[in-house]
């Protein structure tokens, strides 16, 4: 959590974008994020992210939901209380894989939605700069971190000729804090300074 | 350079030269204008249905289930015909989500946040059914598997009754959660661009503090798309649960095989028609005919074709094994309760018929498929169609036991019973009206998404494509 400054490109059409995110990244600089309306397929690979491990993650919450239901069943069925029912099997399986199926599926979903929310740090009362109101409705805003050496008018001007509509310089705390949409705080980072 | 093709042959989803930005403005409009009249009234008249239920299951909690006219034989009546209706009605949600985004149907996009509103809706409803028909409804808890102090008394983990539990509550949960992840992006929308001091904030919660980051983005389609993967199952789970309930009983009429898909076939019809019914209501009061298009209602009204047919297949089917078995309580069942019409139930059975497998046959005619009337009351149709469906089930297979001593009075509803129906319908159009104004009925970011290849306005542009030479065109595309 830190303040840091950005050089900010909005285009409005993501075939301009694209070459755009090639050429800034073969001009070296440090692309810090592209804000986009809606899921652009195939733009984090032209920013070089690496794939999500996220379904990686929901497969182990659903191994583990199979494996808590067929562990506390059996337990409960055949060892704390074996309940005689009309004389069948205390271990009968085929009787539990409903039961077993759904917390799958209940520990898949509700894991995955949760590490999602905790990966991309999202939840309500949670508030992040915005680098323009647009870039959830129809701008794709790329932003990009400066070193001590960025110059930022050449950076522009760079991004301007290859197709931005809009370009600034902004300082901007890159982390999150909570906050109201409502109102303009200052995040966290500004009221240590002060008590201090 | 961003390759963005589809033949000039299908049919725009999208109609109107829009851009990215008139998206926003469309879909987020009713949000930032005020209800009309039309929206009061509609919402008055469902929180009285609603304030009408409360009192019926006030009295049914009071005075216990002797309020409904269940009897000896017909245990299961209205209470548990209302639990099967509604979530069936529920799954068409999660086929249009789920199912449809595994198979890449497009047209989802204009349809499916609407429709998964209306799933969590209509199992809301569904579950109260259950849980009042329990009577000492304070007790309901004890339906979970908990470590108690009685003993510790387990549940019957080899019910299907249990089975339900789990299902509902699951398909619940799991509705809920892709319904919201969803909305998470367009609640951003409506909030960046929201002018009020109340909705900046209110959205503002809502959105969780989404910026639109690609990495975000790529998550977010990670986390749809397993989703979609785990939801797919589970609603075909949900209704073969369901018909479980009946299926591994003995009871003549439900002790059959066919029951699982057969379900799943009629959830996924009268699903259909409640979205037919609420998308055309909402397209005509939100003037969302450019995104809800006559395309998107042929389609489901394909759906409710093939679904209808498999409906009309399976009680032909049970018809042929009531007597292909030679079981004479099969055949009493099939031949006489249900299928005589001058029986007792004869009229609900045949009125079955007519709903659900008879008219649905009319959209073999492209022409009904597209007609807007036709559609909207052939909806209304499936729905009552649907509901005899379970009516039939449920009470001719019990009014009329093995022992002629055990044969029950006719069964008839009280006004409690129906109050408490009718109390679902408010619940259910309450939450429907309240949805409609507060959030965005059509998924904003998904319609973008899908505009440049499927958008009237773009459409045009694919000529260009279409006419280029081969070599140009990979010449151009290659090398992204």
């Amino acid at each position: 959590m830190a303040k840091k400054k950005f050089v900010v490109g909005c285009f409005d059409d993501e075939a301009v974008l694209f070459p755009a995110v090639k050429k800034v990244r073969t001009a070296g600089y440090k692309i810090h994020d592209v804000y986009t309306p809606f899921a652009v397929h195939g733009l984090d690979h032209a920013m070089g992210l690496r794939e999500t491990s996220l379904h990686t993650a929901g497969f182990i919450y659903g191994i583990t939901g199979t494996a808590t239901a067929l562990s506390s069943i059996s337990w409960i069925f055949t060892k704390d209380w074996p309940l005689n029912i009309g004389g069948k099997p205390h271990f009968a399986l085929p009787a539990w894989i409903p039961i077993m199926f759904e917390l799958t599926v209940l520990f898949a979903a509700v894991g995955m939605v949760l590490t999602f929310c905790y990966l991309c740090q999202l939840a309500p009362f949670v508030k992040k700069h915005h680098f323009h109101a647009r870039a959830t409705d129809d701008l794709f805003v790329m932003v990009i971190e400066c070193t001590d050496k960025t110059n930022t008018d050449d950076l522009q001007a760079f991004l301007a000729s290859n197709g931005a509509l809009e370009t600034k310089v902004e300082v901007a705390e890159d982390g999150w804090w909570l906050g109201r949409y409502d109102k303009d705080e200052m995040p966290f980072e500004e009221k240590q300074i002060v008590a201090a | 350079m961003h390759l963005k093709y589809e033949s000039q042959l299908r049919e725009p989803l999208v109609y109107g030269d829009k851009t990215y930005k008139q998206v926003t403005e469309d879909i987020v409009r009713p949000i930032e204008a005020k209800p009309t009249k039309l929206w009061y009234v509609g919402f008055y008249i469902a929180v009285a249905l609603l304030m009408f239920g409360v009192y019926s299951v006030y009295r049914e909690v009071t005075y216990g289930i002797g309020q409904w006219n269940l009897n000896k034989t017909v245990g299961w009546g209205w209470d548990i015909t209302n639990f099967v209706w509604w979530v069936g009605i529920g799954h068409a949600g999660t086929l249009i989500s789920a199912i449809l985004l595994l198979f890449r149907q497009g047209w989802r996009t204009g349809v499916n946040r609407a429709a998964e509103a209306m799933t969590i809706f209509a199992v809301m409803c569904a579950g109260q059914f259950p849980i009042f028909h329990m009577g000492r409804v304070w007790m309901a808890f004890f339906v979970l598997p908990y470590p108690n102090s009685r003993g510790p008394l387990w549940v019957n983990f080899n019910s299907p009754l249990l089975w339900d539990v789990f299902a509902i509550s699951t398909y619940f949960t799991v509705s809920l959660l892709f319904w919201y992840s969803g909305l998470i992006p367009d609640f951003a929308t409506v909030r960046d661009r929201a002018f009020t001091k109340l909705r900046k904030r209110l959205y503002g919660i809502a959105s969780f503090g989404w910026t639109g980051s690609t990495k975000h983005w790529q998550r977010h389609e990670s986390l749809s798309l397993v989703l979609a993967g785990l939801s797919t199952p589970l609603v075909l789970s949900v209704h073969t649960i369901v018909s479980f309930d009946f299926a591994t009983s003995v009871i003549p009429g439900w002790h059959t095989t066919i029951f699982p898909p057969y379900f799943v076939a009629g959830a996924i019809f009268s699903g259909f028609a409640m979205v037919q019914t609420l998308m055309i209501i909402v397209r005509k009061v939100f003037a969302m005919e450019d995104y809800v298009t006559i395309g998107h209602i042929e389609a489901m009204n394909k759906v409710i074709v093939l679904t209808g047919s498999i409906v009309g297949i399976a009680y032909l089917t049970e018809l042929f094994m009531g007597w292909y078995s030679q079981n004479k309580y099969e055949g009493y069942t099939f031949w006489y309760s249900r299928a005589y019409l001058f029986s007792p139930y004869g009229w609900s059975y045949w009125g079955m018929m007519a709903c659900n497998v008879l008219s649905p046959q009319i959209f073999w005619f492209r022409k009904m498929r597209r007609n807007i009337f036709v559609t909207f009351f052939m909806s209304i149709i499936v729905n009552i169609g649907m509901w005899f469906e379970r009516f039939v089930i449920i009470v001719t297979s019990l009014y009329r036991d093995y022992l002629p001593s055990s044969w029950s009075v006719y069964y008839s509803p009280t006004i409690w019973e129906i109050g408490f129906y009718a109390g679902t319908f408010g619940l259910f159009f309450t939450c429907f009206f309240l949805f409609a104004k507060y959030f965005p009925v059509i998924a904003i970011a998904e319609i973008k998404y899908v505009l440049k290849t499927t958008g009237e306005g773009y459409k045009n542009q694919m000529t260009k494509i279409e006419d280029q030479k081969l070599e140009d065109f990979v010449h151009e595309h290659a090398h992204h």
